[in-house]
């Protein structure tokens, strides 16, 4: 396999908890521009990818590039999402104590470093930048709310917002519809249909329904490795994936 | 959002009027000291000149704490070791003063150094003849501890209890370090019978005052700087890395400078609080250095509410003043009482003081606008249905589940 033109290039990765192989030799390929949908049960491995890619775990072996060259296990967590990964978490994650704004503020492109930060002013290209991203996410009459007050699908879309202003290359979006409606999980696949117009994502998700919804590639996980790849009537034709889904 | 940001212009306003005070208090308690009549009912004596003013310093101590531990969870258990470290930085000063009016009349050496047998002045001792080079040394001896202190911690990722661990071994590691008589740092007595500081007698009444005063603007100028601090992008940075620090990682921040940052401000703050504190108490010992100092002055910003910048120094003055109270009525009750009022505080008013303040107002705002509402005849401030959580919304941009309206994406 040639690394050339992809985003994303994981071969033969594995790495263990205390002995215990979360993530056996995979291999994955994302190509540029591309959505995957990653789907697999509970403790498939999915998320426990996601640390790989963005430098929380390092990896026992195997290689995992981005963008083709850059060697993502020799940097960190920071290093990687300066290049261009964003990350959305399983749990939704926003800074509860600040106001909806003030979190796409911390998340915007820019410097990051301290004294730029400490002598920061708002300028009118970045309040813009907000303005259409809170339009985006369909949160700009919550705009000075804390993100505390939010509900749980509000703090899943001001992640993806915060993903957003992040602007990476790469989304990994994790579990983003749990515990949303079904006319929510609809909105969320658009907007990620949206956004995969101009970047490469990973989603990982259950919903089946979302998935179908996506309409793209599946990569089903289980036991730390890819049982099986293909558009989703493939994949759930598949008598291994019936298999694990449906009970051992 | 209108509650929201009146607050926040309520904030700002109670920053205004700490500084305001703190500026008048600078000027008229030496004015009442030094102007005033020892006959008339305003006078106020000397004693609680210095016994005030050494009150605002351990409010600074408490200030600085609560920049790490109240607006970034770091709670240092060691903050006491910069505030001494400060201390004897002005302290080295004030025994070089002393010349050769020592008991031993020894012109270069202190009397400590004489007593031991000190050929000579250690390197280190020198330049602190000069006002300059100590206040320097105040600034920039708590300042490097801690950021090397910091960048070790922080860049391993030491978090939480472990952290406070450490710091506390810090404080005692320097403890037991200052009490060595070969350190040349007056072992267990310390660095005291101070005469002069730039010139001045230290135990005049006017020198009293003006110390009093320099630490009530030094404190102001800390409570303007922790604002700005707190209130800029940086500052927003701190409390998102005291709330969630893998998100600030993963959104490209590196959650270890910002930390260390704060970090060697606040001890450089805490050194300044040192400074202040030697001339006014006239003595610096290794005490000072006892991690149950470090300790007390959590207990402060806990007190007075943590994460505030308002709450450090009025849990710092209050705690103090009622310890000198108490250690004069029920001097072996003191440790009892501070433990319990510890307790208290946690258990009853998590967010301290002005924590307990700060939600009565906003309680009592928000029964007064329901009543005003009502007699106006028009509904409470709160739609109910705005409680529950995905009701079907219909106003554009609400999150909306019975009508999806498609809105450009870009
Ligand atoms: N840091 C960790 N330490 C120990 N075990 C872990 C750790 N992270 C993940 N695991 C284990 O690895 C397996 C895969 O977990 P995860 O990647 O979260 O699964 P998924 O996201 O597919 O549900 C689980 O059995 C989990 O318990
Ligand atoms: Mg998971």
């Amino acid at each position: 396999m040639s690394k050339s033109n992809t985003i994303l290039y994981l071969d033969g990765v594995s790495v263990s908890f205390d002995g215990f192989r979360a993530i056996n030799n995979l291999s994955l390929v994302l190509d540029k521009g591309e959505m995957r949908a990653i789907i697999g049960p509970n403790g498939a491995g999915k998320t426990t990818m996601m640390d790989i890619v963005t430098g929380k775990t390092r990896p026992d072996e195997g290689e995992v590039f981005f963008d083709g060259q850059v060697d993502l296990t020799k940097h960190d967590e920071a290093e990687i999402a300066m290049m261009g990964i964003g990350r959305k978490f399983q749990k939704p994650t926003v800074f509860e104590s600040h106001t909806i704004e003030e979190n796409l503020m911390l998340a915007l492109k820019g410097p990051r470093s301290i004294f730029p930060a400490l002598f920061h002013r708002r300028s009118a290209a970045e309040a813009r930048q907000i303005d259409d991203i809170l339009g985006i996410i369909r949160l700009g009459d919550k705009r000075d709310q804390l993100a505390a007050n939010l509900s749980h699908g509000q703090k899943q879309w001001l992640e993806i917002g915060m993903l957003l202003a992040q602007d990476p290359k790469l989304l990994l979006v994790d579990e983003p519809v749990a515990g949303m409606t079904d006319a929510e999980t609809e909105e969320t696949a658009r907007l990620l249909k949206e956004i995969a117009r101009d970047h490469s994502v990973i989603v990982v998700e259950h919903d089946m329904h979302f998935v179908r919804e996506l309409g793209v590639k599946v990569t089903c996980l289980h036991e730390g490795s890819v049982l099986s790849e293909g558009t989703l009537d493939f994949v759930s034709a598949d008598e291994r994936v019936v298999e694990v889904y449906l009970g051992r | 959002m209108i509650t929201g940001r009146f607050f926040a212009a309520g904030a700002d306003r109670r920053i205004a009027i700490t500084i305001l005070i703190l500026l008048a208090v600078a000027i008229i308690v030496p004015l009442l000291n030094l102007a005033v009549s020892p006959t008339s009912a305003f006078y106020v004596p000397s004693y609680i000149v210095a016994l005030t003013g050494k009150y605002l310093c351990y409010a600074l101590l408490a200030l600085a704490l609560d920049l790490v531990w109240g607006y970034c969870g770091i709670l240092s258990l060691g903050h006491g070791a910069f505030f001494a470290l400060g201390g004897y930085a002005m302290g080295m000063y004030l025994m070089r003063q002393i010349g050769a009016r020592g008991v031993y009349g020894n012109p270069i050496l202190p009397d400590f150094m004489v007593f031991l047998n000190y050929k000579e002045l250690p390197w280190f001792w020198t330049g602190f003849d000069h006002f300059w080079f100590a206040a320097i040394m105040v600034l920039a001896v708590p300042g490097l501890l801690a950021f090397v202190f910091g960048w070790f911690a922080f860049r391993s990722r030491v978090t939480g209890v472990y952290l406070s661990i450490i710091t506390q071994a810090m404080t005692y590691a320097l403890l037991l370090a200052f009490f060595r008589n070969d350190m040349g740092f007056g072992g267990n007595n310390g660095l005291t019978d101070f005469k002069d500081i730039l010139g001045f007698n230290v135990q005049a009444d006017a020198t009293r005052s003006a110390l009093f005063a320099a630490s009530a603007l030094m404190l102001a100028l800390a409570v303007f700087v922790t604002w700005a601090i707190v209130g800029s992008k940086y500052g927003k940075l701190l409390m998102a890395v005291r709330d969630a620090e893998s998100r600030t990682r993963f959104l490209g921040w590196r959650a270890e400078n910002v930390k260390l940052f704060a970090f060697t401000v606040s001890a450089v703050m805490a050194g300044i609080a040192g400074a202040l504190y030697v001339p006014q108490v006239g003595i610096i010992n290794p005490g000072e250095f006892e991690p149950s100092n470090s300790i007390e002055v959590v207990i402060w910003a806990a007190v007075g509410g943590r994460g505030t910048i308002v709450g450090p120094i009025i849990g710092a003055l209050l705690v103090n003043a009622g310890k000198s109270w108490f250690t004069g009525v029920l001097p072996e009750f003191w440790l009892f009482a501070l433990g319990g009022l510890f307790v208290a505080v946690t258990l009853l008013l998590p967010k301290g003081i002005v924590g307990m303040w700060d939600s009565w107002r906003g309680n009592a705002k928000a029964l007064r606008a329901a009543s005003l509402a009502e007699e106006a005849g028009t509904d409470p401030v709160v739609p109910p249905q705005q409680k529950i959580v995905r009701s079907a919304a219909t106003k554009p941009g609400d999150w909306s589940s019975s009508s999806p309206e498609p809105q450009p994406a870009e």
